[in-house]
């Protein structure tokens, strides 16, 4: 698809960035475009000019060496690429993920229920009939975000956070739903925990979901979650 | 002896760093890196090494190693009093030290972080691209954490470029860590209104206890938002200043997360990134808007500075 330049924002976040935000009302569309410009600019302008692209549900966050490129630079290189059409991204797959719900590896489920005013299983059953589109990979290693959740599951953050959320917990934060890769503190409600490894830094492809791909979970049994973690 | 450097006691928080993992953002690793940039150049440097080559980080207070093999290495960053077999090493200048040799690093009363670099570096597979230690992810480094009590880290062999090297301390002054950290400003400033810049920049912030490598988090005079503060999740830049409901800011550093939902009002600088790296807990920091050009001007200014003090090997 080709955008239209005038419906892009582009302005330095800091000495060493740029940001570029698509139609902030955009949604899928805005982050497919985000997507295929990072992209583009990853696989075709592979060179040292870019250090790192952040990108998120409407916005690419470039970031660069400013000894040795400048902001108009970077800002050329974007607008250079927006001019024609971008391609779809080339690889999408279609994942199917595991989750026992609830009990100790979703221990806010049953608050997520009280404050949606439902029944533990028809949260369950709301939020695995989606099939979710990851948007963007962020906060941690791997962390996919989702975009497509049912709105009557949508709950607030915690007030505080935890200090510590498991590798694999399933969590809900307002309108979003991610997984946790890596064990770090979380702020999101959690309601379930898949056995599936998200980062292994190890391997030359190290996030197992990647940005633009589909995910479904699957609730299982904690006996399954047990035989598959084995 | 094998060519090893073993950790006798590992300090508060050692860990092994290169410049970074730049190039997977995308998948939410942030670049890590030494939180004093400068400081892991210049001993890299002072022993022949490249800029890039891995570096010991020690964090407020120093770790004790045991030399398996002769080396030649250098310290920077905060002094941490520290001593070779019971000699005290002079901070910013090349040291000889033998098989069998041991380090005592102390800690400081002024900065937080101290480099000790060795020729040759350290035989440490990179992941990702990269040797630094991501804390919080657990990535690279040495299995991805922090030094322990009888780590054995293999060194590379020094070769023929192991010269000691001198610095031209004339310079050192004008790269002293700074207190007074120049910001740009950030991509939500405006939600706190016309004078919000003003007023982050109008008072003196404490460092907070619970503050690392993922954030340094202040505390002072809350800043308000005068307009709607929720935001769409966006990219985060290293050193951008959030503000999260309760208004008091808290600083991106190395380890952030790489993308945030809480509006940035300003951003420190590139130059002054490596100061960030030398605020203790309970330190005072205060702020000062500059230019974006300023910014870039500044930051091209120290790095003459350092080229002067001394070259790239």
């Amino acid at each position: 698809m080709a955008t239209n330049p005038t419906d892009i924002e582009v302005f330095p976040a800091s000495d060493s960035t740029l940001l570029v935000r698509f139609d902030r009302h955009g949604g899928p569309e805005a982050n497919e475009q985000v997507l295929a410009l990072a992209w583009q600019l990853q696989h075709q302008e592979r060179s040292r000019r870019i250090l790192n692209l952040h990108p998120a549900y409407e916005s690419l966050l470039i970031r660069f060496d400013p000894l040795v490129q400048s902001h108009a630079e970077i800002e050329a290189l974007v607008r250079k690429r927006l001019q024609v059409t971008l391609p779809d991204l080339p690889e999408r797959k279609q994942l199917d993920v595991p989750v026992c719900y609830g009990g100790a590896f979703g221990p806010d489920l049953e608050e997520v229920a009280r404050l949606t005013q439902l029944i533990p299983a028809q949260v369950v059953e709301l939020h695995s009939s989606v099939n979710y589109r990851v948007c963007f990979l962020g906060f941690a290693p791997g962390f996919p975000y989702l975009g497509g959740m049912d709105r009557r599951i949508a709950v607030p953050r915690l007030d505080s956070p935890r200090k510590k959320v498991a590798p694999g917990t399933v969590a809900i934060a307002d309108e979003q739903t991610g997984i946790y890769p890596v064990s770090s503190p979380g702020g999101w409600r959690l309601i379930g925990r898949t056995p599936l490894k998200l980062f292994t830094p190890d391997e030359p492809s190290p996030a197992l979901v990647l940005p633009g791909d589909r995910l479904r979970f699957r609730p299982i049994a904690p006996d399954d979650y047990g035989r598959a973690l084995r | 002896m094998t060519d090893t450097l073993r950790v006798l006691t590992p300090g508060l928080l050692t860990t092994l760093q290169d410049l970074g993992r730049y190039g997977y953002a995308h998948l939410g690793v942030s670049a890590s890196g030494p939180a004093d940039s400068l400081s892991a150049r210049i001993c890299n440097r002072l022993v022949g090494n490249d800029d890039s080559a891995s570096v010991l980080e020690m964090t407020l207070v120093g770790a004790h190693f045991e030399f398996g093999c002769d080396a030649l290495i250098a310290l920077a960053g905060a002094d941490f009093a520290a001593t070779l077999d019971g000699t005290p090493v002079p901070m910013y200048e090349p040291v000889r030290a033998r098989a069998g040799a041991i380090l005592r690093c102390g800690s400081a009363p002024t900065g937080a972080r101290s480099y000790v670099a060795i020729a040759g570096g350290f035989a440490i597979t990179p992941v990702l691209g990269s040797t630094s230690t991501h804390v919080m992810s657990g990535i690279g480094g040495l299995a991805g954490r922090a030094l322990k009590r009888g780590d054995m880290l293999p060194l590379k062999p020094a070769g023929a470029a192991a010269q000691p090297r001198k610095l031209d301390r004339s310079f050192v002054q004008q790269l002293r860590p700074r207190t007074s950290l120049r910001v740009t400003p950030g991509p939500q400033h405006h939600v706190f209104g016309e004078d919000g810049i003003k007023k982050l920049c109008s008072q003196a912030y404490l460092v907070s206890e619970d503050s690392n490598r993922v954030g340094l988090r202040l505390q002072g005079r809350a800043i308000e938002a005068i307009r709607e503060r929720r935001m769409s999740t966006e990219g985060a830049a290293l050193g951008a200043i959030q503000v999260p409901p309760g208004g008091q800011p808290i600083i991106l550093f190395v380890e952030h997360q790489t993308t945030g939902g809480y509006p940035k009002i300003a951003n420190v600088i590139s130059a002054d990134l490596p100061s960030v790296g030398q605020l203790r807990p309970r330190e005072e920091v205060k702020f000062e808007l500059v230019t974006m050009q300023q910014a870039i001007e500044l930051l091209n200014e120290q790095e003459q500075i350092l080229k002067e003090a001394i070259p790239p090997t």
